[in-house]
């Protein structure tokens, strides 16, 4: 996808953005800055947008030779804020509304996998009034995913719903990710979900393309303001290498050195994404003892930002991995730090993100 | 007990409300949809003429049909060469007239379900591969059941009550043009009073079971 642009009075989104083919993008803004305006370009939603679109192989815009693919031609799934499904339809009827419009052999994802993937079997006869905001969304999901769409665009699926629907709503999409190979497009202004989702992220400020990249690497680079505030954190990789029964507490490894962390239903070998957040690292230049902090890592300095008012953000290496640490400016005197110091970094806690 | 002239009225005044519901039915839809949805400047001077007959005096109705449909009017004109006659005191000419009379009455209670409806289940169907023709037809049209239902039972019920327009346009013959009104009109001009409860009294039952229908079909929206 590239080059789009679409300008309201007032309001003008340029973008010129190519995508990976796989996995989660997060489309990442605060509110306003024309993420959802993006999507709905994509989507051929926004009949003003003028630019160049494709998906895979397939010209969906290209305003140099006129081309627009309408979008009831586009194979795309689209899931809305609010969910959007037809009231005077039941579940099992939302379901089969865009995929009975698909040709058989254009299908290659089934009723019954897309039911199973958001587990709303028990729904079907239901109609859309009888569901929570969860299951609304979950089914929303699962229609888009019946018409067997070659990409699926979310529109913050989550930002209608309270915190315990989010959580109960989250683990279906991290399911999509890991089950489908399916390019999706998730708009969002809620960086936990980005850094428990994403693997790419394009950051949207008042219509421009701030950065784009791998999550892992934008959530910590100092010049954006995703590395700043209370919310800032690194999500790392790890691999799972052993348990101990007893603590119940599993030990994982990555190139930074090893983690001890409680985690269940883990398998010896398997992957693990976990989130550290910036405000749970302290740094200490003596490798402390006598403390209940289990994490210790050797690290050194890349980076000092200046943060909030008393605050500094610094990015430090460990073993090729980016960490965050949120201290006082304070403390960043009083240890002298400064670019290429080697020291501790001490975490506190890690949220453990599947 | 109601004469045998009574009751073709009767049966003729349900014939022109049900022929007259049907046909604005299939007008007024695209009309509200294009005020619901157009983009066009021009939607607020048509919504203005739509609404015209809601405001304006059925005699003043009934005299410009006159004149337009008459011998020398440009649609009179126009009928004659079709072939078709002349419309004015003909059972076509009062279908005309109601549909023009009754015109807002089943075009804003659809063109409000529309707006209520919002872009977003277009634009969901759309997303789901349906053609914008498919999608009104399966779900716009299924959302906005509610306003056709109470677009036709108003359209219905307000073609039954008019007197001006059908008095200038249709005449009062018997069988032919003499609609309920008329008849109770007659009635009361000949001194005829308990004919005239008969019909009278009829109407008002009606009247009052059609808005019992619509209210309480609000009512169990609402819980």
């Amino acid at each position: 996808m590239s080059i789009l642009q679409h300008s309201y009075p007032g309001f003008a989104l340029k973008v010129d953005l190519e995508l990976p083919a796989r996995g989660v993008t997060a489309i990442f803004g605060p509110s306003g800055c024309g993420k959802t305006t993006l999507l709905r370009c994509v989507a051929g939603l926004e009949r003003g947008a003028k630019g160049y679109l494709a998906v895979d192989d397939e010209v969906w815009q290209d305003d140099d030779v006129r081309r627009f693919v309408p979008v009831h031609q586009r194979a795309l799934g689209y899931v809305f804020q609010d969910a959007s499904l037809f009231a005077h339809l039941s579940v099992a009827q939302n379901l089969n509304y865009g995929m009975q419009r698909v040709p058989v052999t254009l299908r290659r994802v089934s009723l019954e996998q897309s039911i199973d993937l958001l587990g709303i079997a028990q729904l079907l006869q239901r109609s859309p009034d009888a569901l929570s905001g969860g299951e609304r969304q979950r089914v929303a999901i699962a229609r888009a995913l019946a018409s067997s769409p070659r990409i699926l665009l979310l529109d913050e699926p989550l930002a209608a719903l309270d915190a315990a629907r989010k959580a109960e709503v989250l683990p279906y999409l991290e399911k999509l990710h890991t089950e489908l190979d399916m390019p999706v497009l998730y708009v969002s202004h809620a960086i936990d979900e980005v850094a428990r989702l994403a693997d790419h992220l394009v950051l949207l400020e008042s219509g421009q393309v701030i950065a784009s990249g791998r999550a892992e690497d934008l959530l910590t680079r100092l010049d954006l303001s995703l590395a700043h505030g209370d919310t800032a954190g690194a999500v790392l990789t790890l691999t799972v290498s052993g348990h101990d029964e007893r603590d119940h507490l599993s030990t994982v490894i990555f190139s930074g050195g090893l983690l001890s962390l409680p985690i269940q239903n883990k398998v010896i070998g398997q992957s693990l994404r976990i989130r550290v957040q910036a405000r749970d690292v302290s740094l200490t230049l003596q490798k402390q003892s006598g403390t209940s902090i289990l994490n210790i890592l050797n690290a050194t300095v890349c980076a000092i930002a200046p943060d909030s008012p008393g605050q500094v953000m610094v990015s430090l290496d460990a073993g090729g991995c980016t960490l965050l640490a949120r201290i006082t400016e304070r403390s960043a005197r009083t240890l002298a730090l400064e670019p290429g110091l080697k020291l501790y970094a001490q975490i506190k806690g890690v949220a453990i993100l599947g | 007990m109601p004469s045998s002239a009574d009751l073709t009225a009767v049966l003729l005044t349900a014939r022109l409300a049900f022929v007259t519901t049907v046909l604005l039915l299939l007008i007024a839809t695209p009309i509200a949809w294009w005020l619901a949805r157009g983009r066009s400047n021009l939607r607020t001077v048509i919504g203005a003429i739509v609404t015209l007959p809601l405001v304006l005096p059925p005699a003043v109705i009934g005299f410009y049909l006159l004149v337009l449909l008459g011998p020398e009017g440009p649609l009179g004109r126009l009928t004659q060469q079709l072939g078709l006659g002349l419309l004015p005191f003909t059972f076509s000419g009062l279908v005309v007239a109601s549909v023009i009379y009754s015109m807002p009455f089943v075009v804003q209670p659809i063109q409000q379900a529309f707006v209520a409806m919002g872009e977003r289940p277009m634009e969901a169907a759309a997303t789901l591969r349906a053609s914008p023709l498919n999608a009104f037809l399966t779900v716009a049209l299924p959302l906005a059941r509610p306003g056709f239902i109470t677009a036709a039972v108003l359209g219905f019920a307000h073609t039954v009550g008019e007197f001006g327009v059908v008095l200038m346009i249709g005449g009062n013959i018997p069988g032919k043009t003499q609609v309920l009104s008329m008849a109770i009109y007659n009635h009361v001009e000949a001194l005829e009073y308990q004919s005239a409860h008969w019909l009278a009294g009829g109407m008002l039952c009606f009247s009052f079971l059609v808005l019992l229908m619509l209210y309480s079909r609000g009512w169990n929206r609402r819980s």
